[in-house]
This record gives structure tokens, sequence and C-alpha cells, in this order.
């Protein structure tokens, strides 16, 4: 089971809240995902026309509440946002977010480390929202981080996992729990990402712009369910087996003669 | 926290289910996991020994090159007042005992400098009061500015005790469990305080927090199931692994070998076995060094060159002050390849490979400056 | 007087207490988070809190994010 920070999670398909074309489609979209972990925003709340809140569209004893600091462009503004989050959420869960590029919204390494020392000096359970870069991940591991959460492709773009390489190594190295995060735009995808063995996977966009949300969102359970249970049963052996009626053709040997009996 | 090993008794068990399709798996397989290492490791891949050393040679020098490390171990001391029923050096054992002054340990580090050797092991017994972490700090400072690397095998330390030696200037520490079986380890290790089996395991851990830039770990093969301790050393590598990602590691595989009036191996591990597991390893850890001493004959080691080893020991003498008096006397154990440096390195050469006596300079890193150097009449 | 009120001017009574200001825009207190010049206020002390010309409020709660 997946443990973060000593929660334990049955589901490993965590589920961002926005862009849905109603709270009623979001909640019921999480319900079908089977998540219990979804990730919400901080915003000044708008004075002409204060929507329900989106605390009350969810069902808070199954879920946990992973407020980001999307929206933040530097350390300092992460770290102000963290503080509100924490008093309006009383968790202090945080994904941590700092994008200064509006354009692409990708994360910027130093202020993220920055911003995570800070938060976990003071108590928070951070997990950080990466580039796929390993160093980064394992310099955020050391500095308390209690799981990393690399990016597959940029933020909305539904590209999949375009960083594989990097994210092989993180999840090799890595001590703390792996969240492939962004650019999930398939079941597809989250299936792979489960099979290269990240331990959890995010999905947002990919649910809020589907024809059915919560369609999308059972299939995304299934996938990510599916992909989990191959990474377990030893996929890269199976499909290696196959092909064992060809016994190693073509592999070289070598002349061991040297070797005394 | 030390790393927990399972019970030989479990690792055997992961290792008698494995098929020829298991290590076919393993064998082309890109990230292997640690059942791959047992499928490698059991009998069944003995019939692919040929396949398996092509690979792991493979896997060698895309990984280090066509290089190979050279170092040479210098014995500051051969007292002990551990009893490990294999050791010449054990408590007890009547052998003359000597510890080189600084000085003398001095004049040995010059005799291997002149010889063209970068990166010396400064090797002694455990007898703390003896030889204790003064006398490492010490010799450390002397010979620091002229060695790139400066490794130890020494008794286990304490964590700040590390900390101490590597700001003098330590670049690596080398701690053997010897042998992961619990059961074979209370009862080769007779008395002394090696008989603590988890502060020896934790041993890697306390370096590594103190920020060694290498750790070698080992088993001595010869006491207990070869398999089974492969399987230890990978799990073990696999822990350090995930803790100190900053740290490079090494293995090594002293093998015990039959020998008059010595102690008799407890079980016996041949050429065969030991290349299986040196092959097995490379391709479970790529990046992991593996190194091959001159306890192995030369046939042995030539052969093995850029199959799987990375750094070879050479012209080494395992008594203290056997540079300097050219005497073999009171040795840890006896030399497999008794050629000289040059003569190994020409070997390495005529393979193809580059011997490499230094792998970086000191000058460049931030380590070795933080104690102050005495002037070196001082000391 | 006069507060900043998320970002935007707005003239308000004396005296009249931040829990005021909330029902006054029919917002729940317990679905948000106040911030007033920079200080997160804890949300026992609105009906004590009475606002004062110039200050900066900030009124913030979860929105839909990923
Ligand atoms: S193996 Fe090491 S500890 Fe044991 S007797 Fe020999 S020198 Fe001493």
């Amino acid at each position: 089971m997946l443990s973060i920070a000593d929660t334990s999670f049955s589901s490993r398909l965590f589920v961002g809240t926005g862009k849905f074309a109603s709270s009623s489609i979001m909640r019921q979209a999480v319900e079908a995902s089977g998540s219990e972990m979804v990730t919400v925003a901080l915003r000044r709340v708008d004075l002409e026309n204060p929507a329900d809140d989106i605390m009350t569209a969810l069902d808070l004893t199954k879920i946990h509440f992973l407020p980001n600091t999307s929206g933040a462009r530097n350390a300092e503004e992460a770290i102000r946002l963290a503080h509100l989050a924490r008093a309006a959420s009383g968790t202090s869960w945080l994904k941590l977010e700092v994008t200064p590029d509006p354009r692409t919204l990708l994360p910027d390494p130093v202020d993220t480390l920055k911003a995570t020392e800070e938060l976990v000096r003071e108590g928070f359970t951070v997990l950080p929202y990466i580039n796929a870069d390993p160093i980064l991940a394992l310099r955020l591991q050391d500095a308390g981080a209690a799981a990393v959460m690399p990016l597959a492709s940029p933020i909305g773009t539904n590209q999949g996992i375009r960083t594989t390489m990097q994210v092989e190594i993180i999840i090799a190295q890595a001590r703390v729990p792996v969240v492939l995060d962004a650019g999930i735009g398939a079941p597809s995808h989250a299936a792979q990402a489960m099979e290269m063995g990240a331990d959890a996977v995010l999905v947002n966009t990919a649910l809020a712009v589907a024809g059915d949300p919560v369609r999308m969102a059972r299939a995304f359970k299934a996938a990510v369910e599916a992909g989990r249970e191959a990474f377990e049963a030893g996929l890269g052996r199976q499909s290696k087996t196959a092909s064992a009626s060809s016994p190693l053709s073509g592999m070289l040997t070598a002349d061991l003669n040297f070797i005394q009996a | 926290m030390p790393p927990s090993i399972p019970q030989f008794s479990q690792l055997r068990q992961w290792l008698a289910p494995a098929t020829g399709d298991d290590v076919r798996a393993a064998l082309t397989g890109k990230r292997l996991d640690i059942h791959d290492l047992a499928a490698l490791l059991s009998p069944a891949a003995e019939q692919f020994l040929p396949e398996m050393a092509a690979r792991s040679g493979e896997v060698t020098i895309q990984r280090f090159g066509r290089t190979t490390q050279i170092y040479a171990p210098l014995y500051l001391s051969n007292f002990c007042i551990n009893r490990c029923a294999y050791c010449g050096f054990a408590a007890g054992n009547p052998i003359p005992r000597r510890k080189l002054t600084l000085d003398e340990a001095e004049a040995e580090a010059m005799i291997l400098y002149k010889r063209g050797f970068r990166h010396i092991l400064l090797v002694s017994g455990e007898a703390p009061k003896t030889l204790g972490v003064d006398y490492l700090e010490a010799i450390t400072l002397r010979l620091r500015d002229r060695f790139a690397a400066l490794s130890i095998e020494v008794q286990p330390l304490d964590e700040d005790e590390y900390d101490r030696l590597f700001k003098a200037g330590i670049t690596a520490v080398a701690v053997y469990q010897e042998t992961y079986d619990r059961r074979v380890y209370d009862r080769v290790h007779l008395a002394g305080k090696k008989c603590d089996y988890d502060y020896r395991i934790g041993t890697p851990d306390r370096a590594g927090a103190a920020g060694y830039r290498e750790i070698g770990i080992g088993a001595l093969l010869g006491l207990a199931d070869w398999r089974a301790e492969g399987l230890a050393l990978g799990l073990h590598l696999q822990w350090l692994r995930k803790r100190f990602w900053q740290t490079a590691f090494t293995v090594s595989f002293p093998r015990l070998r039959p020998a008059a009036g010595a102690f008799e191996p407890l079980v016996t591990v041949s050429e065969k076995n030991l290349s299986q597991l040196m092959f097995s390893l490379r391709l479970f850890d790529p990046d992991v060094g593996l190194i091959l001493s001159t306890r192995e004959e030369a046939r042995f080691r030539d052969g093995m060159l850029g199959l799987a080893p990375t750094r070879y020991s050479a012209g080494s003498c395992t008594a203290p002050g056997g540079y300097t008096s050219g005497e073999h006397d009171g040795e840890q154990f006896s030399i497999g390849d008794l050629r000289t440096m040059s003569e190994v390195c020409s070997m390495v050469a005529a393979k193809g490979f580059d011997p490499v006596c230094k792998d970086w300079d000191r000058e460049f890193q931030t380590q070795g400056n933080s104690t102050a150097a005495p002037s070196i009449q001082q000391v | 007087m006069q507060i900043i009120l998320n970002g935007q001017q707005k003239n308000l009574d004396h005296n009249i207490t931040l829990s005021t200001l909330l029902d006054s825009l029919n917002l729940q207190p317990d679905t948000m988070v106040a911030e007033i010049n920079g200080r997160i206020i804890k949300p026992g002390s609105y009906p004590q809190l009475e606002l004062k010309d110039g200050d900066k409020v900030e009124l913030i709660r979860f929105v839909g994010g990923g």
C-alpha cells in the first residue's frame, strides 16, 4: 500500500479539482476515481459571486486534502500561500508549486528547494512539484520532502511521459514516494507510469476536459490499478520470458578458459 | 537503523526456484531487481557463464571505459584485539607484532609513491588503543598532499571519528561484513568487539553519514553459502544506495584459500564461483566498483580484466613494514599474484586498458582542506 | 473609513468587526481564511476584531486546482 509521511492510501490515483464544468461534476468524478487525495488551490473569494465552497463539495472523511501553492512565482509567495492553506484547511500537507514562467508553468528548482527547506522546518508535509530532475529530487528528499512529484510533460499538454529516462532514474534512486504529475493525458499514460514503478499519479486536466469526466475517472482508476498490478507482477520478467524460445541468440559469449576448474 | 538482511535460509529460498528462463530474462533486462540477481547467482546460471561474462564485460566497459584503477595496501599494524578464526592477525596468534611509527609508515608510503601509486589503502588490525583515530589522522595529514586517494580498512569507527578522518583527508572507507550469515558470523568471530554483527553492519551507514566519497563493502568467501552471500551484498548495496546517493560504492570478494596449517575454509568457493558472483553483481549494479586483489592468481586476474572488476591492487605486501624490508613475514594472507606494479600495469596496457593510478585531484575537492595540516616536523 | 478588500477599495462604517463584514458578504467563516495586513487571523477572534482605516483584508478560500 502507498504510504506517504506515515499516512496510507489504498488508491494510487490523485486527482486535481480544477477546470471542471461544475463542482457537482467534479465531485462525481472524484468519487468515481476512487481517489483518496485531491489537490485544491487557494484563491481570493469572489465577492461578487461567492460560489459554493469546494470543501463542502467533497467528503473529507474519505479524502485527504492536498492544498497547492499554485500561482506562487517564488519561494516567498509559496510560503505565504502555505501558511494560508494551513490556516484554511487545518492540514499541514502541501503540494508545493513554484512557477515563475506563466506560459509553461514549469517549476523553479531553486526556489522550490528553498521553500521546501523552510516549510519542512515549520512542520509542513511537503510534496514538491518538480521537473523530472533526479538530483533535484534527491536534494528535496534530503531536505525532508515527503514525496516528489516530477512532471511527465509540461502541465496541461496531455503529452504523456516525455521524461521517461529521468523519471526512471528518480524512481530507482528516491527513497520517498514518486508521484508522477502533469501531462498525464490518457489512462494509458497513467498505466505506463505505474508500470515504470511510480508510486502514484496525479491527474486533473484529462478528467476535467473529457467528454464524460465521470467515465474518464473510472477509466483512470482501472488504468492505475492495472499498471500497478503489472509492475508488482514483474512486467519486465514476463515479456522477457516470452522470447526464451530463441535462447540468447546473437548474444556474445566470452572465453573463460582462464578459469581453473 | 542498520540494514536488515534476511536470514540465509530465506535468501536460499529466493535462489532455489530460479530457472534458465529467469537467467535469460536477467541477462537481457535493463534494470535488474533483486530477483534477477538471485537468478544470476543460482546454479541455473552456471551454464550461462560465458554469456554472463560477455554481458558483464559490455556493461563494465560502457560504464567505466577501457580503464582499470590500480592501488596498493599499506599495512600499518597487525595488532588486533579480535579473534577471527580465519585471520592470521587474530589476538593470541603467535606472530611477530608490529605497529609502524608515523615515520616508518610515511617511508612505506613513499616507496609506493615512487613506484607510481597515487591511491593507497591504509590497513590495520583492530586495536583502537594501539592504533586509534589520532594516529590515523596524523598519518593522513602527512600523506594527503601526495596521494589522490587515501582509503582506510581499519576497525569500525563512530560517526564523529569518521567525520574527523574525512576532514583530515581520508577519501574512502572499506569495512567488510565478512559474512552476512549471522550463524556463521557468530561461529567464526570468537572474541572482541567484532562479535557484534549489528555494530559492524551499521558501519557503512556511519561512514556514509560522514560524507565519504566512496565506501567499500565485502564478504570473505569461504565462510558461508556464496550465492546467498552475493544476494546479501546486493541487498546491502541497494540499502546504501538509497541512503547515500552522493557516495560511490565498491565491493570486494576476498577468497579464503586452503593453505597448510591455516584456517580451513568452511565452504569451497572456486574461481568459477567467484567469477559468477562478480558478473552477477556487475549486471545488478552497473556502477558499482568491483575489486580484485592480489589474493587471486595472476592468470585469473588477467583473464577477468575488463569482464567485471574495475580495480586491482598490485605489488602488495600484507605485512607492516614489508615494502621497506622486502620481507613478507607476519602477513595477513599470502599473495596469489606476486608481480610488481609495473608488471601488472604492462599486462593491463597489453590488454588494451589504461591503468589509472589517480582518478581525481585532491586540490579541486573541498573535503581535505578542513583540518589544517601541521608541518611535518611537528607531528 | 476605507479598507482594501481583496484588492479593491471598500467604504465601511467605523467600528465594524470582521464577523460583521463576513455576514454582510454572506460568507461562511469556516470555509475560508482571513488575512489582514499580511497576518492570518485566528477564526475565533473574528467577532472581536475591529477593522481599522487602511486595513488590507484578504479573504481566501479553496477552489478547484491541480
Ligand atoms: S580479520 Fe581483522 S579483526 Fe579479525 S583478527 Fe584479522 S585483523 Fe583482526
